[in-house]
């Protein structure tokens, strides 16, 4: 799976859930996104599925799909890849 | 009943009034037609998890409402009561562009929430876990004097023994430009010397949060007394120099009571006319302050006023630059504060030096 | 402090009616106003339903003898409720006394706002609507329209409770002596800007909703515009009036949880139910009839539901949510509910919850899902809203 991608992830989701103190390089691949890692919540979970739909044209109808999709980048970027459109 | 004072206070306005030390003693000029809220470091005040999130009214209402809890001595509340004439406007208005802009795709929830006008009582009650009473008046400019009236009451039943009570309004371009379409809002710039003399059409627009803690027990902090207040939602020009001798006789005053009147002027010439009337009528010998050149005009301002009326009160000092008229009285006690906007929404409110 | 404050008037207009008495009508045929959206132009209309007047704005404006696009749509519905409500309180000088207006809404002028935002830079046919943006604008309105002047007259936004607080606030200013009579309420019209924020929330049932059952999808968002009037004692008896119900208890609390969703357990819903009950001076069992908030979202039917199990233990009185026929009608929902709790006291009845088919698998509560009918003397109204807030009503036949 690309790297690339799990760059890209990181920097987008620090820009688009505005993490001011947070860089690209202090998000391990495998680090839980919510809860004890990164700390986002519901609301940032909503945020992560409008940029599925924007970004990589992935539509979640129902918000509870997102748990596991973005457990960390690893599995929203596999995710992303298995599915892209 | 029980008495009502003014136990703190907090403020993010034009002016430096973060700072809880001084009063108005390094102000801010300003050329223009609009003008902004000094920032604090809102870092002091909010962790940035908290932040990332947060609109401009929000932040300046976390400063604001925590300066004021500070002083107070307190960690919690009875209620939390706040007025905003258009809540965290800038989100709103984001919402709306981004929705027109794509077509109804790709919006996300964080400017939707913030929009809605209980977000800054929202957030403040979360942040503080305060579960207790929690409203939020939205009426224009008596928005703040809703959000009083309402505090004054439980503060006199006590149903409540501290209340903090806010006003909150943001500075937002769409509603600058639309504004000046329809002359609400000037459209040649001016100084904030000039402002209340300018001889144009609309006012000059502001943005800001204040914050107060309502009590009905006195304290060593307290600043003032709540003496009585009145809301009026329309009154012709003819009818509301009747209207605030009624209202001072309803509580038990004449105008010889008054220390001073703080007047809403914003330098609108066709709606200042309404306070020049007073000026040299009523109150032709009382002073008369005014603080719409210091902080701009918008739904909350009186909050500014009020702020103001509070610190006068209490540190008996009354700064040169708010001085309308040539009357002066050392160590004012009781001050009457009267605001309108645009003819509509008249408010009367009277604090007593304790 | 006991004492309930006196209702003598109100007035509704939903998708169910545009009277109280059609409202009633539709309520007791089990007919829904929820369906396909017709008014608004969104690129969501295939994938929401609503709760609609179907009256256009023009109409509106032709029955109010008002001209052309000179209101936005929440003064108007408000308007219409407001002056069914005067009316049948019998006032006809509404200076004769001490009067307050206090109206709940969320959206304001919305609806022109977002129509005319770019198109107020090219033009200056709509610059009338640029100031409706204001909450206050609306009520404002109805205000004139209603003839309203030198008055207390103010309005409260706390999202989807909004109108429970306009009710709460007027009980409390009669009980207090500050108001002879004051009308109380809300009004909000539907509009692209709250049909797209809920549907960023992921809360919007692409089908009719279906409260307190284990398969709901969310919730179908509504219009509408609804007004008490409450009066003083003294008036009341000085007028002889007659006295459809009385506001008895309210309480309002903050869950303080989270920005948009309800606690696990609902405890912001259970300190509004308590006060209320202390405010009434009742205990649990004398509640007849919970009109819940029941908005069919999986948070709040779950979290309404614990905070019902946890104030009334294993005596749950009968309970239903009327959204299904109405839809979510936000600021006014309590408005809107609060009339029906008035009817169901008056007429002995009980309204079904429409669509309910499978109870939630977390706790055994199977709502009212037949008309029924019951001697009622008591009703609790839950409404709760965004950034925590928890509104209870209470109404009752006797003072």
């Amino acid at each position: 799976m690309s790297s690339d991608l799990k760059q890209e992830l990181k920097e987008k989701i620090i820009e688009q859930l505005n993490l001011e103190d947070v860089t690209a390089a202090e998000i391990a691949d495998n680090d839980p996104l919510f809860g004890d890692g990164l700390g986002l919540d519901s609301i940032d979970a909503l945020e992560l599925i409008v940029m599925l739909d924007k970004d990589y044209g992935i539509k979640l109808a129902d918000p509870k799909e997102g748990r596991k999709i973005f457990e960390s980048i690893a599995t929203m970027a596999a995710y992303i890849s298995a599915n892209k459109a | 009943m029980k008495e009502v004072f003014v136990n703190s206070i907090g403020s993010v306005s034009v002016q430096k009034t973060f700072d809880t030390s001084g009063f108005l003693d390094d102000l801010v000029d300003y050329e223009g037609t609009s003008v902004k809220a000094v920032d604090p470091n809102y870092k002091d005040f909010i962790p940035p998890a908290a932040a990332r999130r947060m609109a401009k009214g929000i932040k300046m209402s976390a400063v604001s409402s925590q300066n004021a809890l500070k002083e107070a001595g307190l960690e919690n509340v009875d209620a939390i009561i706040v007025g905003t004439g258009l809540g965290c406007l800038g989100e709103s208005e984001k919402f709306v562009r981004d929705l027109l802009d794509n077509d109804e795709q790709y919006l996300t929830p964080t400017r939707f929430i913030q929009s809605s006008h209980n977000t800054v009582a929202g957030s403040i009650a979360l942040d503080m876990g305060c579960k207790g009473y929690n409203f939020t008046y939205v009426h224009s400019n008596i928005s703040f004097e809703s959000s009083l009236w309402d505090a004054k009451l439980q503060l006199q039943n006590n149903e409540a023994e501290n209340i903090l009570v806010g006003a909150v309004d943001e500075l937002v371009e769409h509603h600058v430009t639309t504004h000046q379409f329809i002359d609400h809002i000037k459209k040649e710039p001016v100084s904030m010397k000039q402002v209340l003399r300018s001889g144009t059409k609309g006012i000059v627009f502001g943005e800001g949060s204040h914050f107060f803690v309502m009590s009905n027990q006195k304290q060593a902090s307290t600043y003032s007394k709540l003496i009585g207040m009145g809301i009026y939602n329309t009154l012709a020009n003819s009818e509301v120099s009747h209207t605030i001798m009624a209202f001072l006789e309803k509580n038990g005053l004449c105008k010889e009571d008054l220390d001073g009147v703080i007047l809403g002027n914003n330098g609108d010439v066709d709606y200042d006319t309404i306070y020049h009337d007073l000026e040299t009528s009523i109150f032709k010998d009382i002073p008369q302050y005014v603080y719409k050149h210091l902080s701009g005009e918008y739904d909350t301002a009186s909050g500014f006023g009020f702020w103001m009326a509070n610190k006068i009160l209490k540190t008996g000092k009354v700064p040169e630059l708010i001085r309308w008229n040539d009357i002066k009285v050392t160590q004012p006690k009781r001050l009457l504060l009267y605001n309108q906007y645009r003819g509509k929404n008249h408010s009367l409110v009277v604090l007593e030096k304790c | 402090m006991n004492q309930g404050v006196a209702i003598t008037g109100m007035g509704l207009i939903s998708a169910i009616g545009n009277n109280v008495a059609d409202n009633f009508a539709s309520l007791i045929s089990g007919k829904t106003g929820i369906s396909k959206v017709r008014r608004i132009k969104t690129v969501h209309e295939h994938e929401i339903m609503v709760g609609e007047v179907p009256l256009t704005n023009e109409e509106l404006e032709k029955l109010l003898g008002l001209p052309p696009d000179s209101h936005s749509r929440t003064p108007l519905l408000g308007i219409m409720a407001a002056n069914e409500a005067l009316s049948q309180a019998g006032i006809h000088n509404i200076s004769e006394y001490s009067t307050g207006l206090i109206s709940g809404t969320t959206v304001g002028g919305m609806d022109k706002s977002e129509q005319y935002f770019y198109d107020f830079y090219e033009s200056n046919v709509h610059w009338n609507h640029i100031n409706s943006l204001h909450a206050g604008d609306s009520t404002q309105k109805i205000a004139d329209a209603i003839g309203l002047s030198k008055s207390f007259v103010t309005t409260i936004s706390t999202a989807c409770s909004s109108a429970a607080n306009a009710i709460m606030l007027g009980a409390r200013m009669i009980k207090s002596g500050e108001l002879d009579r004051v009308i109380v309420g809300g009004s909000d019209s539907l509009s692209k800007f709250t049909i797209n924020g809920f549907k960023t929330l992921m809360i919007l049932s692409d089908t009719y909703n279906t409260p307190f059952d284990e398969n709901r999808k969310g919730l179908n968002l509504g219009e509408a515009a609804a007004f008490l009037v409450l009066e003083s004692d003294a008036i009341v008896s000085k007028e002889n009036k007659k006295v459809l119900a009385y506001v008895k208890g309210y309480g309002n609390a903050n869950d303080a949880y989270h920005q948009t969703a309800s606690s696990e357990n609902g405890d912001g819903a259970v300190l509004a139910m308590e006060k209320a009950l202390k405010v009434a001076g009742i205990t649990p069992d004398e509640v007849d009839y919970i009109n819940a908030h029941g908005t069919a979202t999986p948070n709040n039917d779950l979290s309404e539901g614990r905070a019902i199990l946890r104030v009334f233990k294993d005596k749950i009185p009968e309970f239903s949510s009327t959204k299904p026929f109405t839809g979510h009608t936000l600021a006014v929902a309590a408005g809107v509910e609060a009339v029906y709790s008035i009817l169901s006291i008056q007429n002995n009845v009980i309204y079904p919850n429409l669509n309910f088919k499978t109870p939630m698998t977390e706790f055994n509560l199977v709502p009212e899902t037949q008309l029924m009918n019951k001697e009622i003397k008591t009703v609790l109204s839950n409404s709760f809203g965004f950034g925590g807030n928890c509104s209870t009503l209470i109404f009752t036949k006797e003072a």
